[in-house]
């Protein structure tokens, strides 16, 4: 398979702007500047059927399409790099080793959406990732690649890198605007959707780094070629980032479709050790865990885990092993969620420590008989009660693995001890 | 002693104000500024804070408590912040957080009597892949072992 988004992580020196340039690097930007106006731009995009990388797959052209063109307030775009789902870990690696990848991109979505400022924003804790990527930007803004009248274009664009502070839910799109508004990053209700009311209320786009990252491939080669790439629905390719109890964990750039099971012990070689495979969780934590004996003909696209009763999330797989503790491995989940309710919502704020809290005593063996009917209701009221999406990804994955592992989570119950890790 | 950015330090602010479209957007920044500057984010702090950014110091308050890197206490010099995450606990973490612990004689979210040391356990840093790790103060150590802890503490001790 032709790398696309891991392309140029191995040449030496992949963060520069020289080792750029030399594989072809801002070719595909020129060519846009000088031969595609906006609409045409946003067009190929759609052609190419990418979608949105950051987790919910949504048509990134079509996106683009929604900011109004005849807004006279400004138009900003985000390039989403917070990157916080556990098990994700993919987007670092394009900051870290192909910078400007990602700032050919934004310069791209800015141009076809005409935005005159864009912003990164990256979690607070990448520094190192920070630093390249600063450095890459006034690499760009001196090849005048940034700037005043763009490779004589006459069209302007500033990135600005805007470092975050520490917060999950900043990942969410309308919390990263509240926080990049400089407040809390307490999300909002939608709609009105960030393309018509977002970044202090003027027309946003984000967009996650893996998304953007995509773009100068698909114009340099072209929409169709992208398009024949993947499944009939998920075009292209994806990157998976591979934790937990496997023998080769690291991200891994995938056509979409590429059967999980062969992934998993092919690609990724394995459960270590001769150990049997217990579950896997194949989107990030927000998303259903899988039972070892669901993953039979499941393929790596959207259509195809959201049939097998999850989803493709973020690409974020965390793969369990025989002595994974189930309900652990839930109470570590739902005390995740617990610290990164923005606390906006009721049924957020108090379900998600509700779920902790029940977990983290089945766990240490003080769990009751109804404590799993209560962990359901618990899920079930969160689901579709609250601001933003967070509710129902905390709520999900705590109801998968009660169902999916009930007679574990029984058995600690009526041993009252873990029965997995003292085994 | 009332706090107050140096002139080098005034100027950055005033470069940070003006590189955005609205003044109250240079907020995180700002803060992670006054951190630098003054250690933490004391209560004459915020106070001066919210007086530069023209906004009133409740709401500096909340966006300080909001983010996990804002501190309102003084940290150690090295700063110990270990992953304990899903993945990073999968790949056993819950040791090295003991073997740490146990070392420096401290509790998670406590500090050193001679301030060297504060120890934090953190939500997932993505390195889920070369966990169990931790960032000390703005660097990552990956695929840590009990071994490899011992040597890192050692070093800074
Ligand atoms: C709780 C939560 C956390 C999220 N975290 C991230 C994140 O860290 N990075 C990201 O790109 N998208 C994240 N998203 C998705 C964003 O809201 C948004 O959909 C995405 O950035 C849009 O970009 P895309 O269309 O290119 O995927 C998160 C969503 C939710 C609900
Ligand atoms: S669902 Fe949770 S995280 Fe989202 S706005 Fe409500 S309280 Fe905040
Ligand atoms: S779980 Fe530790 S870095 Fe992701």
């Amino acid at each position: 398979m032709e790398k696309i988004l891991l392309r140029n992580i191995d040449a030496p020196d992949s963060h520069t702007l020289a080792a750029y340039r030399s594989r072809g690097g801002y070719r595909a930007l020129e060519r846009a500047l000088r031969e595609m106006s906006p609409e045409r731009l946003i067009e190929e995009i759609k052609a190419s059927g990418l979608r949105g990388r950051g987790g919910a797959g949504f048509p990134t052209g079509m996106k683009w399409g929604f900011v109004p063109k005849d807004s006279p307030k400004p138009k900003y775009v985000v390039c989403n790099a917070d990157e916080s789902e556990p098990g994700t870990f993919k987007d670092r690696v394009l900051i870290e080793k192909d910078p400007h990848a990602i700032i050919e991109g934004t310069i791209m979505a800015a141009y076809a959406i005409q935005s005159h400022t864009a912003f990164i924003y990256i979690r607070g804790e990448f520094s190192f990732g920070a630093k390249v990527l600063e450095k890459a930007i006034d690499e760009a803004m001196q090849a005048g690649y940034l700037g005043k009248n763009i490779l004589g274009s006459g069209y302007d664009l500033d990135i600005i890198l805007h470092r975050g502070a520490g917060a999950y839910i900043c990942g969410e799109e309308t919390g990263l605007l509240s926080s990049l508004e400089g407040g809390k990053g307490w999300p909002k209700v939608k709609p009105p959707f960030p393309a018509t009311h977002g970044l202090f209320g003027c027309p946003t786009v984000v967009n996650n780094v893996e998304t953007l990252a995509s773009l100068p491939w698909i114009i340099d080669q072209g929409a169709a070629r992208y398009a024949a790439i993947g499944t009939e629905k998920s075009k292209g390719t994806k990157l998976f980032s591979v934790s937990g109890h496997i023998r080769r964990p690291g991200v891994y750039e995938v056509e979409m479709g590429y059967p999980f099971k062969r992934f998993l012990e092919e690609d990724c070689g394995g459960v270590p050790e001769g150990k049997k495979l217990k579950g896997v969780i194949p989107g990030g934590a927000s998303m259903p865990v899988l039972r070892a004996d669901e993953i039979d003909g499941v393929r790596m696209d959207y259509e195809s885990f959201q049939a097998a009763g999850t989803l493709l999330g973020s690409g974020g797989v965390i793969v369990m092993d025989e002595s994974a503790c189930m309900v652990r491995a839930a109470w570590n989940i739902a005390r995740f969620f617990a610290h990164e309710s923005c606390g906006q919502c009721t049924p957020c704020r108090e379900g998600c420590h509700w779920m902790e809290k029940i977990f983290r005593r089945i766990e240490h063996g003080e769990g009751r008989k109804e404590d799993l009917d209560l962990v359901l209701s618990v899920s079930g009221n969160i689901m579709g009660n609250t601001i933003c999406p967070f509710g129902d990804a905390a709520a999900m994955p705590a109801a998968a693995f009660v169902k999916k592992y009930r007679e574990e989570f029984e058995e600690h119950i009526r041993q009252k001890r873990c029965v997995v890790l003292a085994a | 002693m009332a706090v107050k950015f140096p002139d080098e330090s005034l100027k950055r602010f005033d470069e940070i104000v003006r590189r955005y479209p609205k003044k109250e957007a240079a907020m995180l920044p700002v803060l992670r500024l006054a951190q630098e500057e003054f250690g933490y984010l004391s209560a004459e702090a915020i106070d001066y804070v919210a007086r530069i950014m023209e906004t009133p110091v409740a709401h500096v308050y909340g966006v300080v408590t909001f983010y996990t890197m804002l501190n309102m206490k003084p940290v150690g010099r090295h700063h110990i912040q270990l992953c304990r995450t899903l993945p990073c606990a999968l790949a056993g973490a819950e040791k090295i957080s003991a073997l740490i612990k146990a070392k420096l004689g401290i509790g998670v979210g406590e500090t050193t009597p001679d301030g060297k040391f504060t120890v934090s356990e953190v939500e997932c840093l993505a390195s889920c892949g070369s966990g169990p790790m931790m960032q000390l103060n703005d660097d990552y150590y990956e695929n840590l072992t009990e071994a490899k802890v011992a040597e890192i503490l050692e070093k800074l001790k």
